[in-house]
């Protein structure tokens, strides 16, 4: 038998780990046994999974800070919303809508991290970190003045109000300024969730175990020498950013499918920071990690309602736990055995 | 043998580099013929990674000209003189420490395996076939030092010697035409560094490329070197054989003699 690399086994461990969350989560659900705000949770759950998966790429795979993640997620969000709704007479499937709204916002998303990543990533330093903090900002106000209607003559913008629209009567208003994308279909469900967080995984993991990748950490790891190795520096830099930024859209357009009103100020600074400090607990360019501590630290708040005023120290205490946990070797050689047993019943079963 | 064959593969004239009012490197010429073994030597400080730093382009020189097998490297950056076929290493080691010894490897074979990004997200036969060439070929180059064994090890965890060793191979795998090697034999002990010697050589041969090294171990540089230009206050004061540099009185005054005093 051919020997299976120790990348591809760490890779397919953490397809079944998102498999298994599923089934349980799906049985959970089907049986009724699931509390209507912990099931609620499930795709915010799958878009922070997928957020931190994206943000890892830059922070842990490339090396690079960004502190404004939650604005290319809110560019997919927007565009997704207007994606889904504008089409909701002409494609009556909503999963095809589903697919077309994520991958517009993927693109979207995509063409705005390209516009930062050009001039920025030319630069050495910590620049990055503060144009993306900007643009962070930048996006969530010129979404919060950004009005968008549907007619039967096509999409409407403005930038002042809903009446400057000049909607024909019967119109739609989709995007309502800082009231937001109101009246939204929810289109998303749990599966389209999983196989989406299954699709970023498959690339990103795939990706980092390539030539591309390998020259990502490369250039992470040594600038100088991957330039005297003839790597095109700007080249890579730029293909792990824009491709997080595209994720990030994808993500936030799955978001915001989830319910019926999403505003823009739901991606701000702190959102960015959350997804950050999902990156830095899970462990920087740990993927599994980031998934791990995302899915947890996104249900906890809610498992803690019932701890009422204590919630906030607890939460606390749970951090500080899980990074004790997610560094130390130890810890983590267990946490590695136990997936791995894990993974190895359920290809049995599976078998 | 052709003309093509006597003609120098890299040439280097009144090439100088000014930091502020320091004058690093002033007026220094080389000439490397195609399969030459090419020694620099001189005292601390005096300027002789300024010059690797300027034939790869990590500086761009102030002064002076620097062609490679006919071409003029002017308005090249660091990543084009490599891809013109310059390769180094350099004194302070720089290895991607979090990657695999096979993969450090696999970067030097970067621009000589040629598949995409969605091949390789994809897994397309191109991500196969690309992917088991160059983990072939890097076996191969691991090989020359013996290091096969060693490819699943993190660069970062491998002992000073095989470090320097690894990085000989990286700069080899992107197929260099000349091979810049900056204190190889640095950290190595006496049975190490005659083992370097011999791999040095054998590199040669089998590349057929030329090599520069900066050296402080005399035996070595001594021992494999053709030609020798030994450098002071970023001038160069000597050239020749080793056996004319180790007789120039200059050069005993410079920097020869000085290292029999400190020992
Ligand atoms: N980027 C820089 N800015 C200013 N001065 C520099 C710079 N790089 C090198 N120098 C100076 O140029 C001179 C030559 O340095 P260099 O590193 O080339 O010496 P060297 O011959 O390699 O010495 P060693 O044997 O110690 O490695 C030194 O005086 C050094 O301080
Ligand atoms: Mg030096």
């Amino acid at each position: 038998m051919k020997k299976i690399s120790k990348s591809a086994r760490s890779s397919f461990i953490n397809y079944g780990i998102v498999l298994i969350f599923f089934l349980f989560f799906q049985i959970m659900l089907s049986t009724g046994k699931l509390s209507n705000s912990l099931s609620g949770q499930l795709i915010p759950i799958c878009t922070y999974v997928i957020m931190a998966l994206a943000l890892n790429l830059v922070v842990g795979i490339s090396g690079e800070l960004s502190l404004g993640h939650a604005g290319f997620m809110s560019v997919g969000a927007f565009s997704g919303v207007v994606v889904a709704t504008a089409l909701k007479d002409v494609i009556t499937v909503s999963p095809i809508r589903l697919i077309l709204a994520i991958v517009i916002g993927a693109v979207l998303a995509a063409v705005a991290g390209t516009i930062i990543g050009i001039p920025v990533l030319r630069l050495q330093g910590d620049y990055l970190a503060i144009v993306t903090l900007a643009f962070g900002e930048i996006i969530k106000n010129v979404l919060n003045c950004l009005y968008i209607g549907a007619d039967s003559k096509g999409l409407h913008f403005s930038m002042k109000d809903g009446n400057s629209l000049n909607m024909e009567t019967g119109g739609t208003v989709i995007i309502n300024g800082p009231q937001g994308a109101l009246g939204i279909q929810k289109i998303s469900t749990f599966a389209a969730a999983i196989i989406l967080v299954l699709i970023v995984l498959f690339i990103i993991q795939n990706l980092v175990n390539s030539r591309a990748g390998r020259a990502i950490k490369a250039i992470r790891d040594n600038r100088i020498a991957a330039e005297s190795c003839g790597l095109n520096i700007m080249k890579y830099k730029m293909m792990a950013f824009v491709l997080s930024a595209a994720i990030a859209g994808a993500a936030g357009a799955l978001y915001a499918l989830n319910y019926s009103t999403v505003v823009p100020k739901k991606f701000d600074f702190n959102t960015s920071i959350l997804v950050l400090v999902f990156v830095v607990l899970g462990g920087i360019g740990n993927l599994r990690g980031s998934m791990i501590a995302a899915a947890i630290l996104t249900v906890l708040p809610e498992l803690l309602r019932q701890f009422q005023d204590y919630r906030m120290l607890v939460y606390a205490i749970v951090l500080i736990l899980v990074m004790i946990i997610t560094n130390n070797s130890k810890a983590k050689d267990l946490l590695g055995r136990v997936g791995a047993k894990i993974f190895k019943k359920s290809a049995v079963q599976k078998g | 043998m052709s003309e093509k064959d006597n003609r120098p593969i890299l040439e280097v004239s009144h090439l100088g580099i000014d930091f502020g009012g320091l004058t690093a490197v002033d007026d220094f010429n080389i000439s490397l013929a195609k399969t030459e073994i090419a020694g620099l030597i001189g005292p601390n400080g005096a300027g002789k990674t300024t010059i690797f730093n300027l034939l790869t382009k990590v500086y761009q020189p102030s002064r002076g000209k620097i062609v490679l097998d006919d071409k003029d490297t002017n308005g090249m950056n660091t990543i084009q003189v490599n891809r013109a076929g310059i390769a180094r290493t350099f004194q302070n080691i720089r290895l991607f420490d979090k990657l695999t010894v096979e993969d450090n490897v696999k970067i030097g074979l970067h621009n000589h395996t040629e598949y995409n990004m969605w091949s390789g997200i994809f897994r397309l036969p191109k991500y196969w076939n690309e992917e088991k060439r160059s983990h072939e070929k890097a076996l191969e180059l691991l090989s020359i030092f013996d290091m096969q064994d060693l490819a699943d090890a993190t660069a970062g965890s491998l002992p000073y010697g095989a470090q320097r060793r690894l990085e000989i191979v990286r700069a080899l795998a992107t197929e260099p035409k000349v091979l810049l090697l900056d204190e190889p034999a640095a950290g190595m002990n006496p049975s190490e560094t005659a083992e370097l010697m011999e791999n040095i050589r054998k590199i040669r041969d089998k590349f057929q490329i030329a090599v520069l090294l900066i050296e402080h171990d005399m035996n070595l540089v001594m021992g494999i070197c053709e030609g020798i230009a030994v450098l002071n206050f970023g001038k160069i004061i000597a050239k020749g054989t080793p056996s004319q540099i180790q007789n120039n009185p200059q050069v005993i005054e410079a920097y020869l003699g000085k290292k029999k005093e400190a020992k």
